[in-house]
């Protein structure tokens, strides 16, 4: 019993990985830190991907001469690689936004924003006096 | 020459925008990097036409990418089902280009127009590649192309709504977390199957019934898909992301991403996972049916309560959304096909309500909101005449496309036993002439102020082409009706 749950320890790993980044996502109140959560939940995703990959006593997957020698799969590993550059863009969108949001709002927490936003809707819908909408030319 | 073309053509369609966004973002003037987006548009456009034609041949075009064979190499699969969705988003994103011209330099500083235009092209391929990959983590990769340029699009409305900021930052994460659980249930289908092609995960998943890592990847998948295609309650970024982006980027926004998303979403319930049928059944029972209609009552009844304007589209959206999955949900033949047909009619309609309500918006510089569109309908009479067809459409009255997709639904529904389903489809059309009648009456019955400026013969073309189509289509169908029932044909086979 303890022997196959400490076997699997990689995936307890990326399952307490995957929770804390979901929590962080879910959680936080604070755009950055979500982004941060983001990260950390594509990150555990990855590992699960390289934990398939691995077989027990494999070599990587370089050609031999012996018949009898066990490779890792490689495929996972390809295919992570392109997750990550994935994951790269995002995190770079998000951080962007997260800068542009900051210079219009001037703050990046959640609250304050969408108490802006609540403000600005309000005037503009309930008490009908249409702002105009601001063109920066 | 041409022979080669039409080998290549799966490839061809997602490389000409692909390809073209790489070179758009390099020229500087507004015109011709509009009129390069237009022809890349225009071409795909014909592309997917001559693969339409391809498929009444052959039926089924697998294309190895890099002459690698599948299972191993990543494979392009046309088929009657794939090209539905081909011929909407490219047709579609063709009719949102013309309209974009005059609008797109009103919204979005001038420097950035090739950015934006090179974005547009992007989230095009992403859409059109997430349609005819054959790949389960190639997939993925568009999924992310199509989200990410999208984002960005629609972070692009912050030059005269600072909201957009928020809303693209909301689809963003939101966003990225359906994909990444997408990626864990690829993750753990490739863990039992060994292998990523979907025509072979389909024959391998037949020997591994109820084994758990199988559904819960099924799980995962349907999941990050379903928030993509904004299932009613992971619909939460949809609203806001259509409401505030740029005029032409909401069009094409709301007549195409979703659709993809859809579109697979049919494909993983009906062909990859096929040979489950136990689980698929539960499933469609017990998940999406429910989901369905929540989302058809939730969106009308937020769409009537809604007074900005843009977002009360986007919230019927998610009602209209509501209608294709509750087709799919019900799980026969007809009633698979009525929900393709629903998808192409609501790409339409959808687009013609967006190009006519943010035409009438461009003009008065402010939030498309109920009280400022006072008596505009009777300053711009053809925009106003083309947005009372699409609404009629939208309800489904007779003589107008939303009619026969609402008959084949109801049809299939009461034909598997489900006259319930059928009186709530009903009710719904009833409830959503609610919000579309306030429009109207806004527009057309109250006093408001003259506008001095002169209208736009750019933005006309695409609009009355989608609103003849809405009429088009309402009279003479059969072009819709055959390839969805082609298309439902292929996906459930002679099973049900």
């Amino acid at each position: 019993m303890i022997s196959s749950t400490i076997g699997i320890w990689n995936y307890w790993i990326v399952f307490c990985l995957m929770m804390i980044g979901l929590f962080l996502v879910i959680g936080r109140k604070n755009f950055l830190k979500k982004i941060v959560g983001l990260a950390i939940f594509q990150t555990s995703v990855f590992l699960l991907y390289i934990t398939f990959g691995k077989i027990k006593g494999g070599t990587p997957p370089i050609l031999n001469e012996s018949i009898d020698t066990i490779y890792s799969n490689p495929l996972p590993h390809v295919l992570i690689l392109t997750a990550i550059v994935v994951g790269v863009a995002t995190t770079a969108l998000g951080l962007s936004l997260v800068l542009r949001i900051n210079s219009e709002y001037g703050s990046i927490e959640e609250d304050d924003v969408s108490a802006q936003d609540l403000v600005d809707y309000h005037d503009d819908i309930e008490t009908g006096k249409n702002l105009d909408l601001k063109f920066k030319k | 020459m041409i022979d080669i073309l039409i080998k290549n053509l799966p490839i061809i369609v997602v490389l000409c925008p692909l390809m073209m966004s790489l070179l758009v973002v390099l020229i500087p003037n507004i015109f011709f990097s509009w009129a390069l987006t237009t022809l890349s548009t225009f071409l795909t456009f014909i592309f997917s036409i001559l693969l339409y034609q391809e498929i009444q041949i052959h039926s089924h075009i697998s294309y190895a990418l890099g002459k690698w064979m599948p299972p191993i190499g990543i494979e392009y699969i046309i088929d009657k089902v794939a090209i539905i969705p081909v011929i909407i988003i490219s047709g579609i994103s063709f009719l949102a280009t013309i309209f974009a011209y005059k609008i797109m330099p009103e919204e979005i500083e001038k420097k950035s127009i090739s950015k934006v235009y090179s974005l547009w092209l992007l989230a095009i391929a992403g859409l059109l590649g997430l349609v005819t990959t054959g790949d389960a983590f190639n997939l993925f990769v568009f999924l992310e192309i199509s989200s990410l340029a999208s984002v960005a699009l629609v972070a692009m409305g912050a030059h005269k709504d600072k909201q957009a900021l928020v809303a693209a930052y909301n689809y963003l994460i939101i966003g990225a977390v359906g994909a990444t659980l997408y990626v864990i249930g690829v993750g753990l289908l490739y863990g039992v199957t060994g292998t990523l092609n979907m025509a072979d995960l389909t024959n391998r998943i037949a020997d591994l019934n109820n084994n758990r890592a199988l559904i819960a990847g099924f799980g995962f998948m349907i999941i990050g898909i379903m928030v993509k295609a904004a299932v009613f309650p992971l619909h939460i970024w949809l609203p806001r992301a259509y409401a505030y982006a740029p005029s032409a980027v909401s069009v094409l926004l709301a007549a195409t991403a979703t659709k993809a998303s859809l579109y697979i979403l049919a494909r993983i319930l009906f062909s990859i996972f096929e040979n489950s049928e136990n689980l698929i059944n539960n499933t469609l029972l017990f998940v999406i049916l429910p989901l369905s209609l929540l989302a058809i009552f939730a969106g009308t009844i937020m769409a009537i309560y809604e007074k900005d304007i843009k977002r009360l589209l986007a919230h019927s959206s998610v009602a209209q959304i509501g209608y294709i999955t509750l087709a799919f949900a019900i799980g026969t033949k007809a009633s698979i096909a009525a929900g393709f047909i629903h998808m192409f009619n609501h790409a339409i309609i959808k687009g013609g309500l967006f190009i006519a309500i943010t035409s009438i918006g461009f003009y008065i510089k402010k939030r498309v909101t109920i009280n400022n569109l006072s008596g505009l309908g009777r300053e711009r009479p053809i925009t106003f005449f083309c947005f009372v067809i699409c609404s009629l459409s939208l309800a489904g009255l007779p003589l107008t496309a939303g009619f026969i997709s609402k008959l084949y639904l109801i049809k299939a529904s009461i034909s598997s036993d489900g006259i319930w389903i059928a009186i709530l489809i009903l009710m719904s059309s009833a409830l959503s002439v609610v919000y579309l009648w306030k429009i109207i009456e806004v527009l057309w019955m109250r006093e408001g102020k003259k506008i001095v400026k002169k209208e736009n013969p750019t933005i006309y073309i695409s609009l009355i082409i989608i609103t003849f189509l809405n009429i088009y289509f309402g009279l003479d169908a059969s072009l819709v009706v055959n390839g969805s029932f082609g298309a439902a044909d292929k996906l459930i086979g002679d099973l049900k």
